[in-house]
């Protein structure tokens, strides 16, 4: 496997490379989407108790993974990044960290939007919500940290070590913030346990939530390519790259 | 090696008395600004004063910490101890244990003032104490690291604070968890074997994203 | 014959400005490499970068046979860097910035006050830096160059506010260095003065 990566930590190969998989990323991301969510917003049942304000399910829960599912990619592309000195890895923790940071706050804005019919406030201290807002202080931090540096090199790697300093403290923010709930309102949470999903509600929730992923990554490929042509504007195969198009 | 750098460290401190006069100036200013702003009621105080004090605590530890690179850093000093390599780490080391010996011990040091000023009960201040104990060397070392980070950057003081505050959460729960529970009535040793085993962990392997902190503001 | 010390096809490029590429050096034992040019040609880059501080954007740096990367705490051990900043505390005093550089590098104690008799500084020890005048701050960091057993030195413009006699010692202790078989790379803008038998020189040519 090593040998099929090795070259992609080229800039200029992994550029054309991200170049290639963007139409298929981007097509199958719309696609699945379209027919996740329409499925999911148009035909899936009420629920019955929540009836259709459970819809917004089809958007919030993706979103909630997927904020984690990128922090933990940005992490182990961070430890990559550090360990090997390789210079389009550090690049790729910066263009996947603004991604996370939507991701995570569409996961608040609609878990809000969800809380005020359910719990009749737009904010409750609830342990999820809770980490779920300090997971996006944790990306703005590291955005902000790779932006303070006069030398962009030294903002990229720091703002990696950031990232990985992080990560070891997810969990443990995430045990606290969990079980600090609980101490103080024990019976606020339990009226809003997790029921099993129905299968007509998980199949539409599933095939949104890979939308999500391929949205995800075709997102990435774009802001990958872009950091690239940044990082290496005075190259010559940049200006052959960019001529011929 | 360590104990030159620990001496150099309080030469230093001894002579720019303001790096840690001003965070416990702080602290105590913070903790009167509260009663003044949420009402003297002495049994809302008390509910309110784990988290009152320490959140003071965190604030007035980031305070100090933001100045603790700038002049060696200014001045060369880390840019040639790195690379020295072997000096390195010791150094790190020395920075944490004076970096707590200016701004942790004073904090629990006054603490027994701050109590009263809050109507404490006995059994509750005498977990603050220890929660004080205990958890300000995890801010030290925790706010060294922000320092390291933030070293070499244009912007420093705010931006140290946006990076530190969110690693500080665990121990602000824990740490208030404890007193509360101790105002109760209730055990904590619980809530201090997490906070033990947190600085430990910290202890271990927060030196290294140190010193490797520093390495990449000097590059 | 393995070199001392070489690096090959060297590249560094800041902010996106070449600053030298495909630069190749050699030094061997007993011999001083004077890098010369204009300011911002790149040379406190170019010492950064065979410090080990940063890495380069291209080519490799070998010491003692052995790529620089394999070798790091060896390398470390063997190499007395002083930048551009002086690397002196300025709320310390002469002997404590010392006493600081001596546990760094773990010299054997030796009496300060002889040595900082010997650099036109004595009656001065116990004023914190910041009351000397740059030139004397200079020489307290320079200090260590007497103190030091490390084989290679690279020093980024020790001349620097230093007056002539200062200058002068500073050379000979340079000969020293030399004759006990040790090597340095040193950026200067002026010439040094004759007798240095092993002096090559290298010139870095400002780029746009």
């Amino acid at each position: 496997m090593f040998k099929w990566l090795h070259p992609l930590a080229k800039p200029e190969i992994l550029y054309h490379f991200c170049g290639r998989l963007l139409p298929w990323l981007m097509g199958s991301a719309v696609l699945t989407l379209l027919f996740g969510n329409i499925w999911g917003l148009a035909f899936s049942p009420p629920d019955y108790q929540q009836f259709d304000t459970v819809r917004i399910i089809y958007i919030h829960v993706p979103s909630a993974l997927l904020s984690m599912a990128t922090y933990t990619i940005m992490a182990i592309a961070a430890f990559t990044a550090l360990v090997w000195q390789i210079k389009v890895v550090q690049w790729a923790v910066l263009a996947i960290a603004p991604i996370g940071a939507v991701f995570t706050a569409i996961a608040l804005l609609t878990g809000m939007a969800w809380g005020k019919p359910m719990w009749g406030t737009w904010w409750e201290w609830d342990a999820r919500l809770t980490s779920e807002l300090i997971l996006l202080f944790l990306y703005l931090g590291v955005i902000a940290l790779a932006g303070a540096f006069s030398d962009r090199q030294t903002g990229t790697k720091v703002a990696c070590l950031l990232a990985l300093v992080g990560f070891v403290n997810v969990p443990i923010i995430h045990f606290s913030v969990e079980w600090w709930n609980t101490l103080h309102q024990g019976a606020s949470i339990t009226k809003f346990d997790k029921p099993s999903v129905h299968p007509s509600m998980l199949w539409p929730l599933l095939i949104s939530l890979l939308g999500f992923y391929l949205l995800m990554l075709a997102l990435f490929c774009v802001r990958l390519r872009t950091a690239i042509l940044q990082n290496e504007q005075h190259r010559p195969w940049v200006k052959s790259a960019l001529g011929g198009q | 090696m360590v104990s030159v750098f620990i001496r150099r460290e309080l030469a230093l401190l001894a002579r720019q008395k303001a790096d840690w006069l001003n965070p416990l100036l702080f602290f105590i200013i913070v903790l009167t600004l509260f009663p003044l702003g949420v009402g003297p009621e002495p049994n809302q105080l008390r509910i309110m004063a784990p988290g009152i004090v320490w959140i003071a605590a965190l604030l007035s530890v980031l305070l100090a910490s933001e100045r603790l690179f700038r002049d060696d850093y200014r001045n060369g000093v880390i840019e040639q101890l790195v690379a020295n390599r072997q000096a390195l780490m010791p150094f790190v080391l020395a920075k944490i244990v004076t970096n707590w010996l200016s701004t942790g011990l004073p904090l629990v040091v006054i603490s027994p003032v701050v109590a009263m000023l809050l109507g404490v009960e006995p059994a509750a201040f005498v977990a603050m104490m220890l929660t004080l104990l205990i958890g300000t060397p995890l801010l030290s070392i925790l706010s060294v690291l922000g320092a390291a980070i933030t070293m070499a950057a244009d912007k420093g003081g705010i931006l140290l604070a946006l990076l530190i505050l969110p690693l500080y959460i665990p121990l602000l729960i824990f740490a208030s968890a404890a007193i509360e529970a101790a105002g109760m009535g209730l055990p904590y040793n619980g809530q201090l074997a997490i906070l033990v085993a947190m600085l430990l962990l910290a202890f271990a392997l927060v030196p290294l994203a140190i010193a490797s902190a520093l390495r990449i503001n000097v590059s | 014959m393995t070199e001392f010390f070489s690096a090959q096809g060297l590249s560094c490029i800041r902010q996106d400005r070449v600053l030298f590429e495909q630069l190749d050096l050699t030094l061997n034992s007993g011999e001083l490499l004077q890098i010369q040019g204009k300011n911002g040609a790149g040379k406190s880059s170019l010492l950064r970068l065979l410090a080990g501080l940063s890495t380069p954007d291209d080519g490799t740096i070998y010491f003692q046979g052995q790529l620089i990367a394999e070798c790091l705490e060896q390398y470390a051990a063997s190499l007395c860097y002083i930048g551009h900043q002086s690397g002196i505390h300025e709320q310390l005093t002469a002997m404590e910035n010392i006493a600081f550089w001596r546990a760094a590098y773990q010299l054997p104690y030796v009496d300060s006050m002889t040595l900082l008799g010997e650099l036109g500084l004595a009656g001065l020890e116990d004023l914190p830096c910041h009351m000397l005048s740059a030139g004397q701050q200079r020489r307290v960091s320079l200090a260590r160059l007497w103190l030091t057993n490390c084989p290679l030195w690279i020093l980024d413009e020790p001349f620097t506010a230093l007056d002539q006699s200062a200058i002068q010692r500073l050379q000979y202790r340079f000969r020293q260095h030399l004759a006990q078989g040790g090597a340095m790379i040193v950026t200067t803008h002026q010439p040094l003065s004759d007798g240095f038998s092993c002096l090559k020189t290298l010139e870095l040519s400002y780029r746009w």
